[in-house]
């Protein structure tokens, strides 16, 4: 297989995985500005479920899915309830030490009960293996992967584009204040937007078990990639965040596929330039 | 801090600037490791050097409101000149503090042109993303620093030609007190100063200062470079008493520390990060035996509670007690 091809294809792959982590976070984000740096812990949340419902009750891989899903978006809307709903209305910084506590209470949580090694997935017989394309090798799970998000990311479009729960959405992430002056219960909205943000990325989670692997530090490490993929694509943005983690997943293959010397640098490079050019991301408007 | 009705603001300054009871009580206090704790003293200096580096951030967080989540760039930009010195044959140790501030400092008011222009989430993540680079960077010249090993052959020379380093961490401790009390005095004097006063002006209302004539990018270009500087000292001392420098001095882990630290003790008043610094830094070696990970988990705790009860960290909850009880503090 070319190397190039094989590069973007594992790029768009691992792109899509952060768009599906992300999303949530830039629209939640867009709606109230409150800077919830505990979203990958709802994406580790999700991994651990699946990985608990598959090894300790040998639930099907494609059943466990469904489940990180509602798990990751309950816990959320738990927590939304106890802590984070008291402060919408205060700095950055009180913002981001709480959330920053959240995930180091849940990274401890998750090396106390499963360890800090990385958890298998025994994925089912037909997501193994690669199929012959064009003369290209594809690995049948990255394909699955891609299909899945790109399903995902037609109904999330679909639903802000076309529903009225989506022109809600729309409505409080361009203007909060004027929302809820046309009657517009934005609290009611941003719980469900942020239960639903929080799945998606807990299904994230659950898929990046095979490709990427799943330990404690998890919540942190791909925090990073989320933050960049968010302020990158713009806040509110669903196609901003989807073109940022399309360019940051290919380019951070590519990386590290011809550059490995470099690491992670040019990511963070490129980050910090984007964000000098374009404060408010490339989609953004504020 | 109560605040009586005072017109004249040199008269307001004035005010501020006498020392109280408890500060001297506080620097008198921070002798009695000599007496009481001599097994300890390798602990206190690392603690003074703690306090002086979170009192940089709080120069930026506590009085700009500038929130960072890269300060550790600066401490380590501070370490790895002062060990670099010292790993290729200079290791005298006070031209090596002068050398690492420079070196702080220049990369500091680099860095501060890009930090006057944001705020918000977008501030937060160049922070961030400065500190990333710079570790990676790190990483990558590992022929320059040794990468993830760290760096080897530290070697400090006795202080002004006489005071060996010893392995009770008596002149360590005797050093880094010194350094932190004679840049306490000259931040104190800073945020005391009607340039401090602007600082906490940006603070509060930062589109409203060019309103009065303040020139505000310029304020906080000043006072990033300074605790740049400051960062920079305290990394160089950290290398210098323990004679290793590591990427663990560049890291996010370090930034996160030491932010926790200050919020602990509270911004905004210069002692919080110190007063963060030593329960911090104690509790931490109370608790060595316990994993890291299980470490973090308190610390996460801590933050949900100091952010949920006590916003003001210990010393803003105290001074409200002393106000409740109506002692003047």
């Amino acid at each position: 297989m070319p190397p190039v091809f094989g590069v973007i294809f594992d790029g768009v792959a691992y792109g899509m995985l952060l768009f599906l982590m992300s999303v949530g976070l830039s629209v939640t984000l867009g709606m109230m500005n409150f800077v919830n740096l505990a979203h990958c812990s709802f994406a580790m949340l999700g991994g651990y479920v699946t990985v608990t419902l598959m090894n300790a009750l040998g639930w099907p891989f494609l059943a466990t899915l469904p489940a990180a899903f509602v798990a990751a978006a309950a816990a959320s809307v738990v927590l939304e309830r106890i802590f984070f709903r008291r402060f919408y209305n205060s700095s950055d910084l009180e913002q981001c030490l709480l959330t920053i506590g959240i995930v180091f209470v849940s990274i401890a949580a998750a090396a106390y009960i499963y360890g800090t090694d990385e958890q298998p997935v025994q994925l089912p017989p037909f997501l193994r293996g690669s199929t012959h394309f064009l003369g290209l090798d594809l690995a049948i799970y990255r394909l699955f992967l891609i299909a899945t998000a790109m399903l995902i990311t037609i109904l999330l479009v679909v639903t802000v584009e076309a529903t009225r729960f989506g022109a809600q959405v729309r409505a409080a992430v361009n203007n909060q204040r004027m929302a809820r002056g046309l009657g517009i219960d934005v609290d009611r909205l941003f719980a469900l937007t942020f239960a639903l943000g929080s799945g998606l990325a807990g299904l994230g989670g659950a898929l990046a078990i095979q490709m990427v692997g799943l330990d404690p530090s998890f919540a942190l490490t791909y925090l990073i990639y989320v933050l960049i993929v968010v302020s990158v694509g713009g806040l509110g943005s669903i196609a901003g965040s989807f073109a940022a983690a399309m360019l940051l997943g290919v380019s951070d293959i590519a990386g590290k596929y011809y550059v490995p010397a470099i690491g992670a640098f040019l990511i963070y490079l490129v980050m910090l330039v984007l964000l000098m050019w374009r404060p408010t991301g490339l989609f953004g408007r504020r | 801090m109560t605040t009586q009705a005072i017109a004249d603001p040199h008269e307001f300054l004035k005010a501020q600037i006498r020392w109280r009871c408890s500060e001297i009580a506080f620097w008198l206090a921070t002798l009695l490791p000599f007496v009481l704790a001599p097994n300890y003293l390798v602990l206190a200096s690392q603690i003074a050097i703690t306090a002086l580096f979170a009192m940089s951030l709080d120069l930026i967080l506590g009085y700009a409101g500038i929130v960072s989540l890269g300060h550790a760039a600066y401490f380590g930009v501070g370490s790895y000149t002062a060990g670099l010195m010292s790993a290729h044959g200079w290791g005298e140790p006070l031209t090596g503090l002068m050398a690492a501030a420079a070196a702080a400092g220049l990369f500091g008011y680099l860095t501060s042109f890009i930090i006057a222009r944001f705020r918000h989430l977008a501030l937060i993540m160049i922070t961030l993303g400065i500190g990333l680079v710079l570790v990676e960077a790190a990483n990558s010249a590992s022929w320059l620093t040794g990468g993830f090993d760290g760096l080897q052959g530290i070697h400090t020379w006795p202080i002004l030609g006489k005071f060996g380093l010893d392995l009770y961490g008596y002149t360590a401790y005797s050093y880094s007190l010194t350094v932190l009390f004679a840049i306490f005095l000259i931040a104190r004097r800073l945020i005391h100063s009607p340039f401090g006063l602007a600082l906490r002006g940006i603070r509060e209302n930062g589109p409203r200062m060019p309103a009065i004539g303040a020139p505000t990018r310029e304020h906080i270009r000043t006072v990033y470079t300074i605790a740049a500087v400051i960062a920079g000292v305290a990394g160089a001392m950290l290398a210098q008493t323990t004679e290793t420098v590591s990427l663990e001095s560049l890291g996010f882990q370090r930034s996160a520390d030491v932010l926790v630290m200050l919020i602990l003790g509270g911004t905004g008043r210069l002692y919080g990060g110190l007063i963060g610094a030593i329960v911090y830094m104690v509790a931490r070696d109370q608790f060595s035996g316990l994993n890291p990970q299980y470490w973090y988990f308190w610390i996460g705790l801590l933050l949900i509670a100091v952010v949920m009860l006590l916003p003001n960290g210990i010393l803003g909850g105290l001074s409200l007690l002393a106000a409740r009880l109506g002692i003047k503090s």
